[in-house]
């Protein structure tokens, strides 16, 4: 059977990855680590393997492994008791955001929690979000056995220090459904009373049951206009405070009028009012807005930094012994310890081991940067390799980090964009709806009074612009739900405008550009044998050095003993292998002369085998799958591009972006931040795209900040739209769809000015009546919305989103 | 012609049942999640899990 297995590549039973580098059978089945492995065997034992039946391989890989006392801090009362939602004397509910769920399979054994530790009373999942919210008794179980239980079965959840920032908002607002229930209930039941009116029943009824049946629905109509419409009136005399002039003034106009000549009609008994529209057309109107507000609530858009760094972190006590202590409580002259992957929260000064920091996520420097004994290693920073010890040299809320992100310019006012195309329209509706109701009393005054205020009135009531208000938010709604599908997620509808202004497109380099996982590496020199290429893989294989991992797998094979082993921090590997001394590191380490080289700046790796050098490997960035569609689809003027980086790449770059694109290098996080301003200020609309914390003053500067991120629910820097990376090539598309959108909105203006021409022609002439009214106005409503949601989704079947 | 009036209130205090039916709905937070429900319903209780002996939590 073993041999059966072994003739195609095993996937693990757990985590469905393949199991290359290590392979492990047990229970008939294959793992690829000791993680999933165990995974599996804790599940079976409790009975919950329903969890592999309800998809294929649904685990999350174990490989890394989990540090003991990592989640010590959770001990700490005070940070408890700030991500505990509630507390009393036998159980506590709190909700964690376990961004590894991403099946059903996920649900089932997150929802399962009480069968692995009875101390779990509940536990419920939103999937959308994300969330687990968990009820534990905390006299059987505590919170750190809890989140060491969620980590053990590969869920653990992210903690992070905003989330002991006090308590955030998450109470969602309703008002909206409330709104649009209340409005549906009272719509349809005027609608009902309305009846009569149009089948012309005849004078008996119209004597008998009129009157009942006018007061029952301005008593209906009354919710409707005191709670549901109440945002329009409130826009409406917001703008007019600020001199402005928004599409909600003429739509307040229309509804006032609508509602108070109905009032009139039906306590005068003098005719039975327009409340069906009235109450039809705040509900339509409320749906647009319900569609325009679609949130993703999985995705945050506004995160700071303080989402990146841990809660905690080991600090070293004076006895040696290690403890867990709360980022927010470390203090100036604390000894800490970072581990592998671990993030550096505060300015602190390398005291012992070697540093190699990953910036990557501070300044775009791609390749990490080495710090010796003495040096100050500033927050954000991310180490790699062994663990190193460090003394702080100022508090987190004074760290370097800390303090550019608190800088003024990197908060961006958010200005209402009152200039979106609704609001432009609804100017000039107004003004043309004015001089038209003027025209019209002009005309009657002389002839008919009573006429005269009818076909004012009728003026302001049909040339409410409903249907224009509707169709941004239908168009805006299908295009975002579009994006949404094709992995573009846009913090709101006003974003879909901004894209189709776009005229200029600035590009991270580093992560965005280029891909971050991978590098291309490349051997320059003397051709080297297949045993030489795999004893310098058996070197490397014991060097986490981030290179070393590169080129151990560029190299092909398997690999051999090696004697002697040996790192030299910052220099480079050595080991025996077969009897031959292999040496692989820097030019220094190998004592070759660097200063003939012509490309200093790039990274390279030598190799010597038996003293004598052979060559040298050399990184290059690998560029992402499409780029090349992107730049080919962009229509724009200006492309530029901003990286952390330096200039070695410049030469790949001009290739890929053509001779007019601007390119800047060993750009500062405030540098990017400047340069985008500058742009704005001769008046571009920018486009920034960016993936890291280095570009997050860039984000916020441009007029839309796309972040791009391999993992939407990952952390990205706050912008206005998350781009999952592997749709990177669709980006151009999505630009030249947002504007073709906004064109779509220029068409439904068109078709719902024809009504509102029909309905002007008819009032003016004082002809418009009720059954009119009834008819001209949910029929504008419901065709502009079909309109609008066809042609989108016609559009984007066309666009190929 | 009074059977009218009645029926019309019934039809009211009906119609008024639902729209508070609908907004309770809204207000114990069903609107919160529509999609997990979904899924959840179709997760089988396990036959003689002895283990626990309670039935799988419900929201």
């Amino acid at each position: 059977m073993e041999t059966a297995l072994q003739t195609k590549i095993q996937t693990c039973y757990h985590c469905g990855d393949s199991c290359v580098d290590e392979l492990i059978i047990a229970h008939d089945k294959s793992f690829c680590c000791a993680g999933c492995k165990s995974v599996y065997e804790l599940l079976e034992e409790n009975n919950l393997c329903t969890y592999y039946s309800l998809e294929d391989n649904p685990g999350i890989s174990g490989k890394q492994p989990l540090a003991q006392a990592r989640f010590a801090y959770l001990d700490d009362a005070g940070v408890e008791a700030q991500l505990i939602n509630f507390k009393n004397d036998s159980i506590c509910k709190l909700t964690f955001y376990v961004p590894q769920m991403h099946c059903s399979s996920c649900i089932w054994l997150l929802e399962n929690l009480f069968k692995l530790n009875p101390g779990v009373a509940e536990s419920t999942v939103n999937f959308l979000r994300k969330e687990v919210s968990l009820t534990y008794f905390h006299q059987k179980t505590s919170l750190r056995q809890v989140v060491e239980l969620l980590a053990q079965i590969g869920y653990e959840p992210a903690i992070t220090l905003a989330d002991t920032d006090g308590k955030k908002e998450t109470k969602k607002n309703y008002s909206l459904i409330y709104k649009l229930g209340i409005a549906g209930f009272c719509f349809g039941n005027v609608m009902l009373l309305a009846f009569p009116d149009y089948l012309a029943l005849g004078e008996e009824v119209q004597r008998d049951y009129g009157r009942f049946f006018g007061y029952l629905s301005v008593l209906l109509s009354l919710p409707v206009f005191f709670y549901s419409a109440r945002g329009f009136f409130e826009s409406a005399w917001q703008g007019i405070r600020q001199h402005m002039i928004n599409i909600d003034l003429p739509i307040a106009t229309g509804l006032l009028a609508l509602f108070i000549t109905s009032l009139y009609q039906i306590l005068t008994n003098t005719g039975a009012g327009y409340l069906d529209s009235f109450t039809g057309l705040v509900f339509f109107m409320l749906i647009g807005k319900y569609f325009q507000q679609k949130t993703y609530d999985t995705l945050s858009f506004d995160r700071d930094y303080t989402s990146y760094f841990p809660v905690s972190v080991t600090v070293l006590k004076e006895n040696g012994e290690e403890e867990s202590v709360a980022v927010r409580n470390l203090k100036v002259s604390d000894r800490i310890r970072i581990r592998n992957q671990e993030l550096i929260p505060a300015d602190a000064m390398l005291l012992h081991g070697t540093a190699m920091i990953d910036y990557s996520f501070v300044s775009g420097e791609s390749e990490p940067v080495e710090k010796v004994v003495g040096e100050v290693i500033y927050a954000g920073g991310r180490q790699v390799g062994e663990s190193v010890e460090l003394e702080v040299v100022k508090e987190v809320s004074q760290g370097y980090l800390t303090q550019l992100w608190n800088n003024s310019v990197f908060s961006k006012n958010e200005e209402q964009s009152m200039e979106s195309y609704a609001n432009v329209a609804g100017k000039w509706f107004i003004i043309v709806t004015l001089l038209v109701a003027a025209g019209a009393l002009v005309y009657w005054v002389p002839r008919d009074t009573s006429m005269a205020m009818k076909a004012f009135t009728s003026v302001l009531i049909i040339a409410c612009p409903c249907a224009l208000s509707l169709s941004t938010p239908f168009v805006h709604g299908n295009t975002l739900r579009i994006f949404g599908k094709n992995k573009f997620f846009l913090k709101n509808t006003s974003v879909v405008e901004t894209l189709a202004k776009i005229d200029t497109v600035v590009f991270d380099k580093t992560g965005t550009l280029t891909e971050p996982s991978a590098a291309e590496v490349s051997y320059t020199g003397k051709v080297l044998t297949p045993a030489q290429e795999q004893s310098i893989k058996s070197v490397l294989s014991h060097s986490t050095h981030p290179l070393s991992q590169r080129i151990f797998h560029f190299i092909q094979g398997d690999t051999l003993e090696v004697q002697g082993f040996q790192e030299f921090a910052g220099k480079g590997v050595a080991g025996e292998v077969n009897g031959h001394f292999v040496r692989v590191g820097s030019a220094a380490y190998l004592g070759v002369n660097t200063s003939q080289e012509k490309d200093a700046l790039k990274t390279t790796v030598y190799v010597s085998v038996d003293g004598v050098v052979l060559g040298y490997y050399t990184f290059f960035n690998v560029y992402r799958q499409g780029l090349k569609e992107v730049l080919q689809g962009l229509h724009i003027d200006k492309l530029a591009v901003l990286s952390g980086d330096n200039d070695h790449e410049a030469a790949r770059l001009r290739e890929l972006l053509g001779e007019e694109a601007e390119l800047n290098f060993n750009q500062s996080p405030v540098q990017k931040l400047e340069y985008i301003k500058s742009l704005k200020n001769q008046q571009r609309h920018v486009l920034m795209v960016g993936d890291g914390l280095n570009d997050a003053g860039a984000l916020k500067q441009s007029d839309a900040g796309i972040a791009l991120t391999n993992s939407i629910t990952n952390f990205s820097p706050s912008c206005d739209a998350i781009l999952d990376a592997t749709a990177f090539d669709k980006l151009s598309r999505f630009i030249g769809f947002s504007k073709k959108s906004m064109n779509i909105i220029l068409a439904s203006f068109a078709v719902s000015l024809i009504y509102n021409v029909v309905g002007l022609t008819l009032a003016v002439q004082g002809l418009f009546t009720p059954i009119i009214s009834a008819i001209l106005m949910p029929i504008s409503s419901i065709s502009v919305i079909l309109f609008a949601t066809l042609s989108v989704r016609f559009a984007a079947r066309k666009a190929g989103l | 012609m009074f059977i009218i009036f009645l029926l019309i209130g019934i039809s009211v205090t009906v119609a008024s049942g639902f729209l508070a039916a609908f907004l309770w709905a809204v207000k114990s937070g069903q609107y919160e999640d529509d999609y997990t429900p979904a899924v959840r319903m179709l997760f089988e209780n396990e036959p003689a899990s002895k283990s626990g002996g309670t039935e799988p939590k419900k929201a």
